[in-house]
Formats: C-alpha cells, sequence, structure tokens
C-alpha cells in the first residue's frame, strides 16, 4: 500500500517532468517563429519537417533562412544555456547545501568573465576562449570553497562573503583588462560580450557551447542522486559510504565547466542558476533526482523566453544579461524574505 | 561469546597527539549483543564511534568490524526537506554503483527497514516534519537498509521524551534480536542496563568494559558523572529492574515529617 503510494508520488514527478519538457518543446517552436519577420508556430513545423515532409504550401529560400539559419542556432543556444546554468546551479545549491547558492554567487561567472576578457584581449578566439574562461571559472569557485571551509562551512553569511570577495577581485581583473584594452578595436567587443546575448548565435557557436556543456551535463545527471547524500553533510556522506573529496571535486569541475562554457559564447548571464532551481524546487520539491532535470528543462525556457523578449521588445536588441538581472533580482529578494520567514518559524 | 563482530584493539584517539580523548581501548561485542558507551561530555564517545566507522583513524591501535559498519548521527539541520523514504534510500549508497540511480530492489530494502521501525506509513511524508523521536527512528532505518553487520548509535535517546526513549531503546534491543552488534552513547546509565548486554565506561583514569549490570556500579557511575548516584532495585509486579538515581546537590529534599515515611 505504502509502496503504491511513494511510486505514484514519482509517477506524479514523472508527469511534470513531461509535461515542462512539452512546454519547452512549444517555447522552443514559438521563438522561432518570433521576430521581425513574424511566421505562426504551425508554418514554422511545416518549414522545420520539410525536408522530410514536403508542405503544400512550399516553403520559400527567405522562411528556410530565417527560420533555420537564423534563428534556429539562436534557440538551441538559449535553450542549452538556460538549462545549463540551471543545472549547474541546482548541482551547486546541493553541493553547497545552500538553496541560496548560484553560479554567480560563489564567484564562478566572475571567474569565467575574467577569463574571457583576458582572452579576448590576447586575442585567443574559440577553444582558446572557452578554456580561459574555464580555467578562471574553476579557480575561483575553488578559492571560495577553500575560504568557505576553512571559516565556517555551515554558515551561510560567510560562503556568500566569500562569493563577495572573490568576485570583487575578478571584477577588478576584468576591469583592469578593460582599461589595458584598445578603446576602439578590443574594448567595445568586452563590453558587449560582459554584457551577454545570443545575438551572434551561429552552428560553430552552438558546437563550441553543446561540446563541453553536454557531456558535462550528463555526467551531473548521472550523479544526482548522490548530491542528495551529499547535501546531508561531509561527515554524513562519508559515513554512508561515499567517496566525499573526489565526488565534490568532481560535481565542482562540471558545475565549473558548464558555467564557462556558456559565458564564453554568450557573456554573463545572471541569476538563471539562482533563481530557476528554486522555482524548480518548488514545483517538483527537493530530490535531486528529479530537481536537475525539472531544472534544465525550467532553464531552457526560462532563457528562451527571455531571449524572445530580449529581441522583440524595442528596434535594438537589450543585451539578455541585462534582462536576467532585471527580473532575477527581484526574484532573488522575494526568495531571501521567504527564508527568513521559516526560520523565524523554525 | 560467538566470535566478535566488533573487536577494539588499544585504540587510542588523540586531536593534537599530547592529550589523549581516549586511550587504550579493549573491547569486543558480538552478534545480538548491545554495548552501551557512558562518559562526560567531551570524552571522546563520538570519535570512538567514528574511529569504529572508519570516519578517522585511531591514532593508536584498531577498531575492527567483520562487515558493513553503519552509523546513526544524532539528529541535526538539514538545508533540504526530503521525504522519509528518499532518506531512508540514501542507506543503499554503499550497494549501488557510483552512476546509478536506487532501483526497485533497493526501494524494497527501505520499504522493508520502515517497516522495522514501524512508520512505513510515514514513507511520502518530509523528513522534517516528523517528530523528533520519528527522525530519530528514521536515521535508524537509514542505517538498516545498508545491511550492516554492525550498528553505532550516537546518543540515540538523548533529544527524546520518555515515551520516545522507550520506543528507541526497543528498536536498539529488537535490532540486536534480529543478530547486529549493536554500540551506542548514551548520557542515560538507565538506558545502558535497561537494554546493553555491557557497557564500556570512559572513566577519566582509563576505559572498564565488562556485563552492563556488573559494570554499573555506585562508585564507577559517580566517578564518571562526580555526582553522587543510588542505584536501587525497583520492583514492579513480577519486574524488577535496577535503577540510577542521580543525587543532585540542587534536589528538592522531602520535609522529614516523622508520621509517613516507615
Amino acid at each position: 500500500m505504502t509502496v503504491v503510494l511513494s511510486v505514484a508520488a514519482s509517477r506524479r514527478e514523472t508527469r511534470v517532468l513531461w509535461a515542462m519538457a512539452a512546454v519547452l518543446a512549444a517555447i522552443a517552436i514559438a521563438s522561432l517563429g518570433v521576430g521581425r519577420i513574424d511566421i505562426p508556430p504551425g508554418r514554422v513545423m511545416r518549414i522545420l519537417l520539410s525536408p522530410w515532409l514536403a508542405p503544400a504550401e512550399p516553403v520559400t529560400p527567405l522562411e528556410w533562412s530565417v527560420v533555420v539559419v537564423v534563428r534556429l542556432p539562436r534557440v538551441v543556444m538559449a535553450v542549452l544555456a538556460g538549462a545549463g546554468l540551471a543545472l549547474a546551479g541546482a548541482s551547486l545549491q546541493g553541493l553547497f547545501r545552500n538553496p541560496l547558492v548560484g553560479p554567480q554567487v560563489v564567484g564562478v561567472s566572475s571567474g569565467a568573465a575574467f577569463g574571457g576578457t583576458l582572452a579576448i584581449l590576447l586575442g585567443w578566439q574559440h577553444l582558446g576562449l572557452v578554456g580561459a574562461a574555464f580555467a578562471f571559472g574553476l579557480s575561483a569557485l575553488v578559492l571560495v570553497w577553500l575560504f568557505a571551509s576553512v571559516v565556517s562551512r555551515s554558515n551561510i553569511l560567510v560562503l556568500v562573503l566569500a562569493g563577495v570577495v572573490v568576485s570583487g577581485f575578478f571584477g577588478a581583473l576584468v576591469s583592469l583588462v578593460q582599461f589595458t584594452a584598445d578603446s576602439h578595436d578590443k574594448l567595445p567587443v568586452i563590453v558587449f560580450w560582459l554584457l551577454g546575448s545570443f545575438a551572434t548565435a551561429d552552428v560553430d557557436k552552438v558546437m563550441l557551447l553543446a561540446g563541453p556543456l553536454l557531456p558535462c551535463a550528463a555526467g551531473l545527471l548521472a550523479l544526482r542522486w548522490r548530491i542528495n547524500i551529499l547535501s546531508m553533510g561531509d561527515e554524513d556522506a562519508r559515513a554512508l559510504g561515499l567517496p566525499v573529496a573526489g565526488l565534490r571535486w568532481l560535481l565542482l569541475a562540471l558545475t565549473a565547466m558548464i558555467v564557462s562554457a556558456q559565458v564564453a559564447v554568450s557573456g554573463i548571464v545572471g541569476w538563471v542558476g539562482l533563481v530557476v532551481p528554486h522555482l524548480a524546487r518548488m514545483l517538483v520539491g527537493p530530490d535531486h533526482r528529479v530537481l536537475l532535470p525539472a531544472s534544465a528543462l525550467l532553464g531552457g525556457s526560462f532563457l528562451l523566453l527571455v531571449d524572445d523578449v530580449a529581441r522583440s521588445m524595442s528596434a535594438s536588441e537589450i543585451p539578455l544579461g541585462i534582462l536576467t538581472a532585471l527580473i532575477g533580482t527581484p526574484m532573488f529578494a522575494v526568495l531571501l524574505w521567504r527564508t527568513r520567514e521559516r526560520r523565524m518559524d523554525g | 561469546m560467538a566470535e566478535p563482530l566488533i573487536r577494539a584493539e588499544g585504540a587510542a584517539h588523540s586531536w593534537d597527539g599530547t592529550r589523549w580523548q581516549f586511550r587504550d581501548l579493549d573491547f569486543a561485542v558480538a552478534a545480538g549483543q548491545v554495548t552501551a558507551v557512558l562518559g562526560a561530555n567531551g570524552c571522546g564517545k563520538s570519535t570512538l564511534l567514528r574511529v569504529a566507522t572508519g570516519l578517522r583513524a585511531p591514532t593508536r591501535g584498531r577498531i575492527a568490524v567483520a562487515g558493513t559498519a553503519a552509523l546513526v548521527p544524532q539528529d541535526f539541520s538539514r538545508a533540504f526537506p526530503y521525504r522519509v523514504i528518499d532518506m531512508v534510500l540514501m542507506g543503499r549508497a554503499r550497494h549501488i554503483g557510483l552512476l546509478r540511480m536506487p532501483g526497485n530492489s533497493d526501494r524494497k530494502a527501505a520499504m522493508e527497514a520502515l517497516a522495522v521501525i514501524g512508520l512505513a506509513d510515514k514513507a511520502a511524508e518530509r523528513f522534517d516534519a516528523l517528530s523528533g523521536g520519528q527522525r530519530q527512528m528514521v536515521l535508524i532505518a537509514r542505517a538498516i537498509a545498508a545491511e550492516p553487520a554492525a550498528l553505532f548509535l550516537d546518543e540515540p535517546a538523548s533529544a527524546l521524551d520518555l515515551g520516545n526513549q522507550d520506543r528507541v531503546l526497543r528498536l536498539v534491543r529488537m535490532l540486536a534480536d534480529r543478530g547486529l552488534a549493536v554500540v551506542m552513547t548514551t548520557h542515560q546509565p538507565n538506558h545502558a542496563l535497561a537494554v546493553a548486554d555491557t557497557a564500556l565506561l570512559m572513566l577519566p583514569e582509563g576505559a572498564v568494559f565488562g556485563p552492563a549490570g556488573e559494570t554499573l556500579t555506585e562508585a564507577r557511575v559517580e566517578n564518571l558523572y562526580g555526582l553522587p548516584v543510588k542505584i536501587l532495585k525497583v520492583q514492579a509486579g513480577d519486574r524488577g529492574f535496577r535503577s540510577v538515581v542521580p543525587l543532585y546537590a540542587a534536589g528538592r529534599q522531602l520535609s522529614a515529617r516523622p508520621c509517613c515515611d516507615d
């Protein structure tokens, strides 16, 4: 009877995941039609399927170019970036045993930003850019982790302050790079890259993002049940038989790689990794077995919607990072407020 | 005595290499036996459990466990409100490959562990919504789900009311009767007298190990806590108990009215 109960609960969660996947697919189809040339979702489907299933009304070269060549890479990139950031954020929250942690709070975004600006200054592209972003993103994350462990592992304030310290340091380095960069040539590239955008999306960039992101995301998803156990605390996890130290480093490296790859191709897109896992937790509960896939699906939908707004709200595109920050910060404030109330109750 | 599942030989631990938390510990626990570990605050009871379960290395000597050792920690606050069944499933970690998820057999084992503690009907509830006594029981179920040979419990009944203390103690006894070797730390000599076969007293001048009833004498308990005690025999119907009564310095005295006492 109770076995039935717990299986039923997991079936409900499976249904929620399928619903989220369906929503993501619907938003993706709709997004392919959004822009200066509006195309209804039904027509988008026919255009996408036209190589296999010729539609009654033939697909014009313009339609093909708009939907498949221009918009498809951008949509894929937004979905990958949003899913990756949310997945990384949900993993970090479990790993740090704290639901108020995100890639930005623990310094990995600012570290990756420094790596990226440095790469642009030095004229490195593609893998060089990703590599530099990863190296410094992971360094920042490790610094925050060490700082927080030395001072107090359980205190969220110490963790957040460590993030502020490390982010401040790398922020200063970013400014230093901007200061030394050529104001005609390199500086505008750095500034627009930092603001975050999918405007320059193309197949190459999609591959550059998907290459590191997909295997790392698969790794996180494979380890997601272990994150439940890690979130019990180091000693408890060790007592339960987990190789805690090795597993933690592996998870930190995987999340840093995902965030760095995203930063490398589309700049700083803040707050997604913090807020989306929270929303997912409200919908499916705290079990990371369900939470991680739910965060990924929700993150993809979220960033896709934000990008649709970014490219259709005004004639010139609004940088993505600005929008996600404008949406994310008030949400984070509300979440903080709720935590405070819950602590008062307990 | 049957071949012991837990055997400590000259086990010692020190944090800094100069001051010993405990030293020269020798004891053995066989399947079906409960050993109670008693000692003042800070004498190293919890550290002893960590050494026994492999979380810390002993500074000297060794504590060997034949088979899996499972640790039941004291209840502590958790970051995420997992469901009871998901908490118990974590006990299966040793039996599940690193990249694998718990399967049907693991869920079955977890549900059986919940059935043993009598909380199978709480499987789908949130762990942090349970009472303190129930949470302690679920942590015990999580340890059982690991299918251990030896079970180590860190003050399992400390934070509980009398009814829940009794429930946890009965569970501890039952688990030993099912063939586990059980070690529990406690601040309650009465709990040791109630369920333990043997007792390990971590006295300031050295540890004493032996059958619980013989080892727990008034003199030793006084020495252990720095407080005078009386050990009384209590007869309730046809059941007889021994009970340690602390003579608290702050204890309110009964008025010495001549009429009522004899």
